[in-house]
């Protein structure tokens, strides 16, 4: 048999978009290698998500326990070291996100099963299983294929594909729990908000986003100047906020925010996929940055290729002319 | 408090144009320009912070050729103590499993609390080699963290969730984490530092050194053959404005300004 098992992934009661963004690929997949693909769900009073979940067309399994009231990786790996044994699927696949890189590199050491870890396309050829992956700045994809094994281990890139439809009803059926003991070492503790600023960047009509092609701190007025010109918010890229430019809750992309303004005017921002993922909903998005080969040019709809402090001061100028 | 910091030297390749070479698997990286990976240097920052508030020492491990030692230097001028340099070119490094048994061959036996390392390496993007590397040695680990309060035999710890929403977990010791960029400062060598570091005791080791058998980590032991690499297609639907600097800027403050987007 070779079903491909794609764990859904959900926190705070919600399904995470990368749960169905799975069932784009997994189903042609399994079914090339003589399988199904086959939903599981592990957690607590998971009644409602499972549902949804087979709403997909799919078979849902679930492991309910208040065990797993909250994401843990030691019991997720415990509880999938024991699915394995039971289910044998040829693939499991979880997202390759803050859950399934905390717990699947060590599933794969301790199962001696092999891993391709943030998967953006997987195929089946002659046999074989191969994963793409990024690589580099986004700028190579690399094609790694598996060896013969029980099970190959895939986490897949969150926003990678997008997710199907909604297709004809599937099925659900609740499995024992394999892992009732509590586990010793590892404890949760609680979700932690991020802290609230003064501007809410998901409400703003137009950003000015800088990433770490500012440099230097230094060099911040160039781009204030632009922003205040046309009343602006401030945002940026995750190096601009480790470097303490702006700060957290105006970080955009998967660990910050999902903006959605009118304009965005990214500046010195390469475009890495996570960036990407929080402002590619942006209505018109303008970039200026160095580099040709930078992938924030395969989202904009306006491109500079030249060295933002030759053109930003000019733009404001302009504009403030303009006016 | 004993600690082990694991760094990786990196090409930058954030503005460079990579080139696949004809081998198909690797790319031409002779004018790429190297330095620590971008979150493993928050993992040193992190490893002196913890030596200066709980006293102990902090060593450097690093798989790599002899020319990152450049970077092994820094990470000593900084802080930390004494060094491990793994090179051997049988370890198949294109699959973080293997890198992550040869690291744990390096640390096997030794006397530990804490084991950081960056998150993620910013060339391939695995974000695996902690993780492996905790099970490797028989650990807690916790991956993505960008706050640390070491207790009394235990460590608490916030990993970075999506949408900005943290996790606070707890974890006894010892334990692997895997640390993300932004949790401190990361700070300059002082020149003091970069003077003492030369003095400071870096160990060049091999496979053999270190007791592990080669077949267990090579190529054959690895169960991911990297097959190919190629430069994808780009599609960009971009109109790219041409010109000097200042025309640029004066046809997109047009565009901006006709497009009544401004």
């Amino acid at each position: 048999m070779g079903n491909v098992l794609v764990l859904a992934e959900h926190r705070q009661g919600e399904l995470r978009d990368v749960s169905f963004e799975m069932l784009a690929v997994a189903p042609a997949i399994a079914k090339d290698m003589g399988g199904e693909a086959v939903v599981l769900l592990v957690g607590s009073g998971m009644d409602d998500l499972a549902k949804k979940m087979a709403g997909y067309g799919v078979k849902v399994l679930v492991v309910d326990d208040p065990n797993f009231e909250n994401f843990n990786a030691e019991k997720y790996q415990k509880v999938l070291s024991a699915l394995i044994d039971d289910l044998k699927p040829a693939v499991l696949m979880t997202g390759h996100t803050a859950q399934g890189v905390d717990f699947m590199p060590a599933l794969a050491v301790e199962k001696n099963l092999p891993l391709a870890a943030d998967t953006i396309g997987l195929a089946y050829e002659d046999g074989t299983l191969k994963a793409t992956r990024s690589m580099y700045s986004g700028k190579v994809n690399a094609v790694m294929a598996f060896k013969p094994a029980e099970t190959y281990l895939v986490t897949f890139r969150e926003g990678a594909v997008e997710a199907p439809e909604a297709a004809a009803e599937g099925s659900v059926e609740k499995l024992d729990n394999p892992f009732t003991d509590d586990v010793p070492y590892r404890k949760f503790v609680e979700y932690v908000e991020a802290e609230v600023g003064d501007v809410d960047i998901t409400q703003s009509d137009i950003l000015v986003a800088i990433g770490r092609g500012l440099k230097e701190d230094k060099n911040l007025p160039v781009v204030e100047e632009l922003a205040a010109a046309i009343k602006a918010d401030l945002a940026g890229s995750r190096a601009a906020t480790d470097a303490g430019w702006i700060p957290h809750d105006r970080q955009v992309g998967t660990s910050g925010k999902a903006v959605k303004p009118k304009l965005y005017i990214a500046m010195g921002i390469s475009g890495a996929f996570q960036h990407l993922a929080g402002m590619k909903g942006a209505k018109t998005i303008v970039a200026i940055n160095k580099d040709p080969e930078a992938p924030i040019f395969t989202v904009a709809d306006y491109a500079i290729v030249d060295d933002l402090f030759k053109v930003v001061p000019k733009l404001t100028e302009k504009l403030k002319e303009l006016k | 408090m004993k600690t082990l910091v694991c760094i990786k030297y990196v090409p930058d390749t954030s503005e460079a144009e990579v080139k696949v070479n004809p081998d198909g698997i690797t790319v031409d990286d002779s004018r790429f320009s190297f330095d620590i990976n971008d979150a493993d240097n928050y993992a040193v920052e992190e490893s002196v912070l913890l030596k200066e508030a709980h006293g102990g020492e902090v060593t450097v491990l690093s798989m790599g050729p002899k020319k990152s030692e450049v970077m092994i230097r820094m990470a000593l001028a900084k802080g930390c103590d004494k060094a491990v340099r793994v090179e051997d070119d049988r370890v198949a490094g294109h699959d973080p499993l293997m890198v992550a048994k040869t690291l744990a061959g390096a640390i096997k036996g030794q006397e530990f609390d804490l084991v950081l390392t960056g998150c993620m390496a910013s060339d391939d993007w695995h974000m695996s080699t902690g993780v492996a590397l905790a099970e490797e040695l028989g650990v807690n680990h916790a991956s993505m963290v960008n706050y640390v309060e070491v207790m009394d035999g235990k460590v608490k710890v916030h990993r970075e969730l999506e949408g900005g929403l943290l996790e606070a977990v707890e974890l006894e010791l010892p334990a692997v984490l895997t640390i993300q960029t932004g949790i401190n400062e990361p700070r300059y060598a002082p020149i003091r530092g970069i003077r003492q570091a030369q003095k400071k005791e870096l160990n060049v080791v091999s496979l053999d050194d270190l007791g592990i058998d080669p077949e267990t980590v090579g190529m054959d032991a690895s169960q991911v053959v990297l097959e190919k690499l190629y430069i994808p297609e780009v599609e960009s639907t971009a109109e790219f404005i041409e010109g000097e600097p200042e025309e640029k800027a004066e046809k997109l403050a047009s565009i901006l300004q006709k497009g009544g987007l401004v």
